[in-house]
Parts: structure tokens; C-alpha cells; sequence
């Protein structure tokens, strides 16, 4: 049984692992960055400290999240603070993970984010890896 | 005993890093006490603690060492060249073996017997020294201890947060009246903070003589190896400088000493017959200014063979013939920075092969350094490497675009200039554009519509040099400088290229570093090498600006703008009298102050300071000091001759007589960069000769030319230039001719020049000097 932070992005319940979760924060003003990987929202500064917001839905291959959203999970990946929106956050509860029931297809960009799931009360909740929902540098084509 | 096997490694390490200018200094004075001592008490230690931590080659080596040195200290053997050379073998293997313990690595003990066995030969009789006992000062015990390195950063970054939350906490209370009790317990924090920031930094801090040291026994080895007499003088070592930044500085420093030794100084038969003295000299100084380390190394070499390393790129592709003909000596003598050049034809086994003048101007610019040379053909080289103090704290431009702010290192802005008026000009070219700042045509990034934030044209050129070139970034505004702490971003916004960093300035909205190269290769900008000729043309048929001022004398006089670099106030201190000459300390470095008259200027700098006008050709630069400049004016086309001097003519301005002052007699003054060549000889001819004589004479020579009335059998000219009207009938020769016009527009012959033209000129000259001359 491990712990798990339940929340919500664009209608689907997902879970995050505890342990990845540093603090969940309303972040302040956002600051762009230009021609930064598209999910890169911008920077914003959280006690003293500044952190790459990421726009969750972006980074799944969805929609754009809307700019009043503020609500987010804090996570540390390499070194750096994350900010990655989420549209709601629930609760905290344990559940035991179970793999995924398929192979992850190509182009599945939730499957791919996912460590496997969880069930809650009966209802499948994916477990989203935060680590790779983390943006990866592109190589800007001059 | 883990730890104190390692903490005996740090110490050797350390103790034989601090030794080896005391070898050197012994080898060279073998009867000095004091060194002799140091090196027995280098090796005694070792011994001694080589036996309880059981190392028991160590022990013998540093054994077999302890017994020659006691032997010499006792007077029983005399200290010579084969003792000092086998003493070294020892202290070198020790070291060698101490490495060897740290990365555990066994290391083949073979010779070491051999090393032990060449102590105890003897070169001469054993004569007892004449050594006069000099007493070994006693060693205080340090005030110091061993500090782990990630211990200090982590410091020094919760050192940067703590400024960062006192900002933050300043920034919340600001906004609410504050109770005095309140406010006065802030500032105190703040002052704690800003106190301690400082220590902190300073804890990061090294003298300079960690990097220093080891140089006595490089410069020793080389020499020996390559068969030169060097002798090494290094002022400034207790200059502080980040730690990480020596480190850095390191390779790139012994590489250029290295250079220094093989390339630059002479052996000694051939310094002898140059008249030089036999030992080469090689001076290092260190010194801080502002918050900036220079860094100069200085040797009394052969300095750079300009024109060979022209020849060399040629020959290996780095540049085209053409493109290489069109350059003036400096960026000649910048080719020493390209990939794939090396000045000397054989590669030999010191400065060895691929690793290059760019690699070290690499790794200096990394650190967001620079390097600059100072070559004097025949007599030397002096290279001057410029870094900031620190990594962590840097110096920053803010830049407004759109509604966004960015900072770019100080380090890189060259100039800033706004777009208006006649200085500055933007071109469309296509959906491109091109600035023309003063005449110098420069690609142009317009931040705004690159970065998809903002439209409109920038109303601020920041002009950003990088390794490739200078280009001028287009911005909104330029807001301030601040001193921000940098630190990388994520990986995604890295990624991008554009961004060197991210901050949280006092505003408390983070804010990106810009990378200036990185901008420039992510636009695809291309740096034409002869970008930087002006376009003198374009100039010349518009206008002819110049800048009025009063001089100090009281006079009004005005000198072309062109010329003008910038106009700044000095401060007294900053003007330098030495042998009849004046010059003026700007940023660690000194030009050639020209002023009207001494007594002036003595009066002007008893008010503290005084207001000078900074020229600049390009190459050379040098300083005019003035009273004050009043305004920008148009030169009238008639300018009437003076008689020489700095007064290039007389002008009628609002009706009154103003002298022009040429600025080509002060850069005259200021050396100009020799070509290491004879330079091309030019005959002035014909019935204009005391004209071109008086004119054109300064601005041929000032170009690297020599002028003569009348041509001598010996050397046939290698360019005649004649008036228009005296070649017509004039007798053929072998050199070509330039023909020289009167009007300004040439109806009748459209292949000559403007007399005034001084680009057309030059270029003509230079044209038949590289055809016909030789």
C-alpha cells in the first residue's frame, strides 16, 4: 500500500505517488518563456525559489490549460522545481498500484505518462508518473 | 584510517603544490638555507607519515630523500645540479605515487631504486658549503581548516536563497505601514544578510597563488626540454578570485605560458644576436578591477608572426586569400583564435598538436571571460585575460521587451545605442534587417518578434559581441543593470538555446539570462568578416558630422564623429604622467591622452575631474581631453588647410573661424599595430606633392604605408599617386599610378579619386600595393 494524491486534468481522475509530490501550491503570476517547449508554461517564483511551470494538459497532447488555472502539484525532478497544473486536487489515500492492462500505444500520451493504476471504490484511476510528464528539451530548428 | 589516509593525500597535495617555487628557487641559489629546509621537512613529514599508515614505498623513497638532504644540510655533500635533479626525481615520484594512492592505482615500482641510486652519485669533490646559517622562522600554526567543497556550495546557494527571502520579506512588509520597531529590525537583517553574503563569497574565495604556483616548475621543465633560459617573475598573488574560476583558469593559463616558451622566446643564440638579453622573460600579473580579475601575461619573445598565421589560415582553409587581403592587422592577428591554427609549421612536444589558441579562448569565454592580445613583433606579446570575480553573482543589463523583461551579462554588451537621429539606421532588406550604428553595419535581431512576444520596431540597439561577431539586438528598452544570482533552468527551457539562466531579481518575478551567441545561431545570423568596414561611402556623400566642444583652453573646436567612441568624465586619478607621456587608465588598461596644452589640463584637473572624448579607429584607441562638449554640427564641404599638427583645417561656422581637429594624428600617436613587414612604399608625384604631402601623408602612414617626395633608385615605389591633371603628361614607370580629382564629382575621369575620399583612397592604394608592388 503506498500513498497517493488523487486529482483531476481535463475531466480524467489520475493519482500521483506521494513521494514525488513536494507540496501543492496556488502558484503566483507566470512569467513566459518564448519559444520554450510548448508545455512550458512559464516561471513563476515560489518562496524565493523559481520554478518551471508546466501545463499538464499540454504535456498529454490536449488542450491548452486555461490562464486562470492555479492550482498545482509541486514536484522536484533532477534538481529542479515543477509546477504541474492540475484543474482539481481531492484527497489522499492509500491504494495498492496494479499494472496497466495493455502495452502503452504509440501515440497514447496518457498510457505513456502512466505507471500503471489504481482502483478507487471500484473506479480506475491511472497513477501518473510526474518524472515523465516533465518536459525534455528540443532541439530548436533555427 | 580511511580518513586519514586521505587526509594525508590532501596534505602531500597541497605541501607539493606549495613546494615547487622552493625547488626551483633552491636549484637556482643550491646553498640557500631556507629551501633546503622546506624540502627536508617536505620529505620528513612524508616519512614519518608514511610509517604509521604503512606505506612502505613512500617510506623508502622519501627516506633515501630525508638521508641526501640531511647530508646536505649538514654540509657533508654540496648541493649541485645532479642533487637538485635526483631531489626532484623523488618529490615528482612521491607525488606520482600519493595519486596514485587517491584513485587506487598501483604504479610500477621498477625504477624507483634508480631514482634512489642517482641521489647518491656525486658530480664534483664534496666541498663543505659556505652556507650562512640562516635561522628557519618558526611555522605558526594555521588559522585554518580543511572545508569540504560541496559544503561551501551549499553555502553559497542557501546564502542566495536567504537573499532571496529577505527581498521577498522586504517586498510583503512594503506594502503595509510599517511599525518602526519593524522596520528598523528589517534593515539590520538586511544589513546581517548583505554582510554575510559578502563572507560567504569570500569563503569561495582563493588567492590566486593556487594557481600560480605550480607555474615556477612548469616554466623550469619546458624550458629545460626545449633548450631556452626563462626566468619567470609573477606579481599579484594575493589577488582573491572564486575558487571555481581558478580552476577554470587553469589549463588555459599553462597552455599560454607553454606557448609563451616554445613559440615566443627565443633560444638563446639567436636572443643573443637580436640584441636581447639570453634569458627570456616571462612577467604574470594579477590584479582586481572592479569586480573584474585581470589577468596579463607578458614575454619578451618573437611575439606573433601576423603574416604567417595569415598565410596559415589560408593554407589551411580557415579563410579565403580574399578575405584575408581585406583584413587589418588586428583581425589578422585574431586568427590565432580559430580552430585548426597553429603559427609554428612543426608541431612540437610541449605545445603539442589540437589544442589551440581556441581552446583557451573558449574556456575563458565560458566563464564568461575575455582574452585580448597586445602584439609587438620582434619584442613580444602580452595577453591579457579579463574574468569576473565570481561565477555565482553577475553583472547584468535589463531589458525590456514587450511586457517582459530579460538580462543579458554585462559582459557582453559592447554598446547601447538608440535608434534615432543619424547615428543609427535600420534597414529592410528582404524580411530581414540590417543596422548601420555610426558608419558599422551590423546584423540585427529584433528580440520581439524572435521571441513572439511583441511586434513593432525596437526603439534601443543593444549592441551584444559575441565569439562569432557583434550584432545588434533590437529591445524595447534598456531598464537598469543589477547584480543577479544565476542559476541554470530546467532542462526544457535550457534546451531551447536561447537562455543561459534564470534569476529572481528584487522584483520578485523571475527573469531569464539571455545567451547572446545562442540567440544569434537560433536566428541563423551570419557574421561576414568584413562587416566591420564601414561604409564610408554612404557616410561621406550625406554628411559630414562633428562633435563641437570647448577645449580646455576655451576655444571651440570640433573633431569628426566619426572617430568619436564615446564622451566620459575622468577622474583625476585616472590620468597617468610617465616620461613625457600622458595617458589615461580606463578599465585596467591605459590609452594616449591628448589635450591641448599642460597647463590646461593641469587646470582643468585640479577640479577633480575633467570631461574626455574617447576615440577609437577601430584598432587603436586613445582620448582628447576636452572642457565640455556643447554639440552635434555639419562640417562645411570648404575646410581651409592648417599648417599641421592636430588641426586638420579651418572651418567657417555660424560665421566664426572653428579649427577641425584630426583624429588621425592622435591615433598617429598611439603606435600603430606594425605588420611585421616593410611596409609598402608610396611615391607622392607631380605638382600636387606638397598637398598630398601634408594630407595624405598622415593617413598613408597612419595605415601601415611610407611616404617619400622623391623616388631614390634604391627602392622603386610600390604605388605613385599623382593629381589628375599632372598625370596626364607625365613620363610611364613601373609603378602603378592613383589619380587624384579636385571635384568631388569626377566627370572626366571616372577611375580616379576624390582627393577627400580617404576609404577610396586606402583602398586603391592597398589594391596596387598588393598587385604591383610585389
Amino acid at each position: 500500500m503506498a500513498l497517493f494524491l488523487i486529482a483531476c486534468i481535463a475531466g480524467q481522475g489520475v493519482v500521483f505517488d506521494a513521494d514525488q509530490v513536494d507540496s501543492v501550491v496556488d502558484i503566483g503570476e507566470v512569467v513566459a518563456v518564448p519559444r520554450a517547449e510548448p508545455s512550458v508554461r512559464g516561471l513563476t517564483a515560489l518562496r524565493s525559489r523559481v520554478i518551471t511551470v508546466v501545463d499538464t494538459r499540454r504535456a498529454l497532447g490536449l488542450e491548452p490549460t486555461a490562464p486562470h488555472v492555479r492550482r498545482a502539484v509541486i514536484t522536484r525532478q533532477d534538481g529542479h522545481y515543477y509546477a504541474m497544473l492540475v484543474d482539481a486536487l481531492e484527497d489522499i489515500e492509500t491504494f495498492d498500484m496494479r499494472p496497466m492492462p495493455h502495452v502503452a500505444p504509440k501515440d497514447g500520451r496518457w498510457s505513456r505518462a502512466a505507471n500503471g493504476m489504481v482502483f478507487r471504490d471500484g473506479e480506475p484511476l491511472l497513477v501518473l508518473d510526474l518524472a515523465k510528464l516533465v518536459p525534455q528539451p528540443v532541439a530548436l530548428v533555427a | 584510517m580511511d580518513d586519514l589516509l586521505q587526509e594525508f593525500i590532501a596534505e602531500t597535495r597541497e605541501t607539493l603544490e606549495a613546494l615547487s617555487s622552493e625547488i626551483v628557487a633552491w636549484e637556482a641559489a643550491p646553498g640557500d638555507r631556507a629551501r633546503l629546509d622546506a624540502i627536508f621537512r617536505f620529505v620528513h613529514t612524508v616519512k614519518g607519515s608514511c610509517g604509521f599508515l604503512d606505506l612502505p614505498r613512500l617510506a623508502k623513497l622519501s627516506h633515501a630523500a630525508e638521508d641526501v638532504l640531511a647530508a646536505a644540510r649538514d654540509g657533508q655533500r654540496m648541493p649541485d645540479t645532479a642533487l637538485v635533479d635526483a631531489v626532484l626525481a623523488i618529490v615528482d615520484r612521491i607525488g606520482a605515487v600519493v595519486e596514485g594512492i587517491a584513485a587506487d592505482v598501483v604504479l610500477d615500482d621498477s625504477d624507483d631504486d634508480a631514482l634512489i641510486a642517482a641521489l647518491t652519485r656525486v658530480e664534483e669533490p664534496v666541498v663543505p658549503a659556505p652556507a650562512a646559517r640562516v635561522a628557519a622562522a618558526p611555522r605558526a600554526a594555521p588559522r585554518s581548516i580543511r572545508l569540504n567543497v560541496d559544503l561551501l556550495d551549499r553555502m553559497m546557494s542557501g546564502m542566495s536563497d536567504m537573499v532571496l527571502a529577505r527581498n521577498e520579506l522586504a517586498r510583503r512588509l512594503r506594502d503595509d505601514v510599517l511599525d518602526p520597531r519593524v522596520e528598523a529590525a528589517l534593515d539590520q537583517l538586511s544589513l546581517t544578510v548583505a554582510d554575510m553574503r559578502d563572507t560567504v563569497t569570500r569563503t569561495r574565495m582563493q588567492k590566486i597563488d593556487g594557481l600560480f604556483s605550480a607555474l615556477p616548475r612548469m616554466v623550469r621543465d619546458t624550458a629545460v626540454e626545449l633548450g631556452k633560459a626563462v626566468t619567470l617573475r609573477i606579481e599579484g598573488s594575493d589577488v582573491d578570485l572564486d575558487r571555481e574560476m581558478i580552476e577554470m583558469m587553469r589549463d588555459p593559463l599553462v597552455h599560454i605560458i607553454r606557448n609563451a616558451i616554445d613559440h615566443g622566446i627565443e633560444p638563446p643564440a639567436r636572443r643573443r644576436s637580436l640584441g636581447k638579453p639570453p634569458t627570456g622573460q616571462i612577467c604574470i600579473t594579477a590584479r582586481q578591477s572592479g569586480n573584474q580579475i585581470l589577468i596579463e601575461i607578458e614575454d619578451d619573445g618573437a611575439g606573433i608572426d601576423v603574416a604567417r598565421i595569415a598565410a596559415k589560415a589560408i593554407q589551411n582553409d580557415v579563410r579565403s586569400a580574399a578575405e584575408v587581403a581585406g583584413m587589418s592587422p588586428a583581425e589578422k592577428l585574431k586568427l590565432v583564435f580559430e580552430p585548426g591554427l597553429s603559427s609554428r609549421d612543426t608541431v612540437s612536444a610541449v605545445s603539442g598538436r589540437g589544442v589551440g589558441m581556441d581552446v583557451v579562448r573558449a574556456n575563458i569565454e565560458h566563464v564568461g571571460g575575455r582574452i585580448a592580445l597586445d602584439n609587438r613583433p620582434g619584442r613580444g606579446l602580452v595577453i591579457t585575460i579579463q574574468v569576473p570575480l565570481t561565477l555565482s553573482i553577475m553583472s547584468t543589463l535589463i531589458v525590456a521587451v514587450a511586457d517582459q523583461r530579460f538580462a543579458i551579462a554585462r559582459q557582453a554588451v559592447e554598446e547601447i545605442v538608440k535608434v534615432r537621429g543619424e547615428q543609427v539606421r535600420i534597414d529592410p532588406v528582404g524580411d530581414i534587417r540590417v543596422a548601420t550604428v555610426r558608419g558599422r553595419r551590423l546584423p540585427m535581431l529584433p528580440l520581439g518578434s524572435f521571441l513572439e512576444i511583441g511586434q513593432g520596431d525596437p526603439s534601443t540597439l543593444v549592441i551584444v559581441s559575441t565569439r562569432d561577431g557583434d550584432y545588434a539586438l533590437g529591445v524595447d528598452d534598456v531598464l537598469d543593470t543589477e547584480e543577479v544570482v544565476v542559476k541554470p533552468a530546467a532542462p526544457a527551457v535550457m534546451g531551447s538555446g536561447l537562455y543561459a539562466g534564470q534569476t529572481l531579481p528584487d522584483s520578485g518575478l523571475p527573469m531569464l539570462l539571455l545567451d547572446s551567441g545562442g540567440l544569434a545561431q537560433a536566428a541563423g545570423l551570419r557574421f561576414q568578416r568584413d562587416i566591420i568596414a564601414a561604409d564610408e561611402a554612404t557616410a561621406q556623400e550625406a554628411v559630414n558630422p562633428a562633435l563641437l566642444f570647448e577645449d580646455l583652453d576655451g576655444a571651440r573646436r570640433a573633431i569628426p564623429l566619426g572617430a568619436i567612441d564615446r564622451v566620459e568624465k575622468a577622474t583625476a586619478e585616472a590620468v597617468h604622467r610617465s616620461g613625457g607621456h600622458t595617458r589615461l587608465i580606463v578599465d585596467g588598461t591605459t590609452m594616449p591622452l591628448h589635450y591641448i596644452g599642460s597647463a590646461a589640463l593641469d587646470e582643468a584637473l585640479t577640479h577633480g575631474e575633467v570631461e574626455v572624448l574617447r576615440l577609437t579607429d577601430g584598432e587603436t584607441e586613445c582620448a582628447y581631453a576636452i572642457g565640455g562638449a556643447l554639440e552635434i554640427i555639419q562640417l562645411p564641404a570648404e575646410i581651409a588647410a592648417a599648417t599641421g599638427g592636430p588641426v586638420l583645417g579651418i572651418a567657417v561656422w555660424e560665421g566664426r573661424a572653428l579649427e577641425i581637429l584630426d583624429p588621425l594624428v592622435f591615433f598617429l600617436d598611439s603606435g600603430v599595430a606594425d605588420t611585421g613587414s616593410v611596409a609598402p612604399l608610396c611615391l607622392l608625384d607631380g605638382a600636387g606633392a606638397a598637398w598630398m604631402d601634408r594630407f595624405l601623408r598622415p593617413v598613408l602612414e597612419a595605415h601601415g604605408y611610407r611616404c617619400t617626395l622623391t623616388p631614390d633608385g634604391e627602392e622603386p615605389p610600390s604605388v605613385r599617386l599623382m593629381m589628375e591633371e599632372d598625370a596626364i603628361g607625365a613620363a610611364p614607370s613601373e609603378a602603378p599610378v592613383v589619380r587624384l580629382r579636385r571635384d568631388r564629382e569626377g566627370l572626366a575621369d571616372p577611375d580616379s579619386i576624390y582627393r577627400y575620399d580617404r576609404s577610396a583612397l586606402i583602398a586603391a592604394v592597398a589594391g596596387h600595393a598588393r598587385r604591383g608592388g610585389r
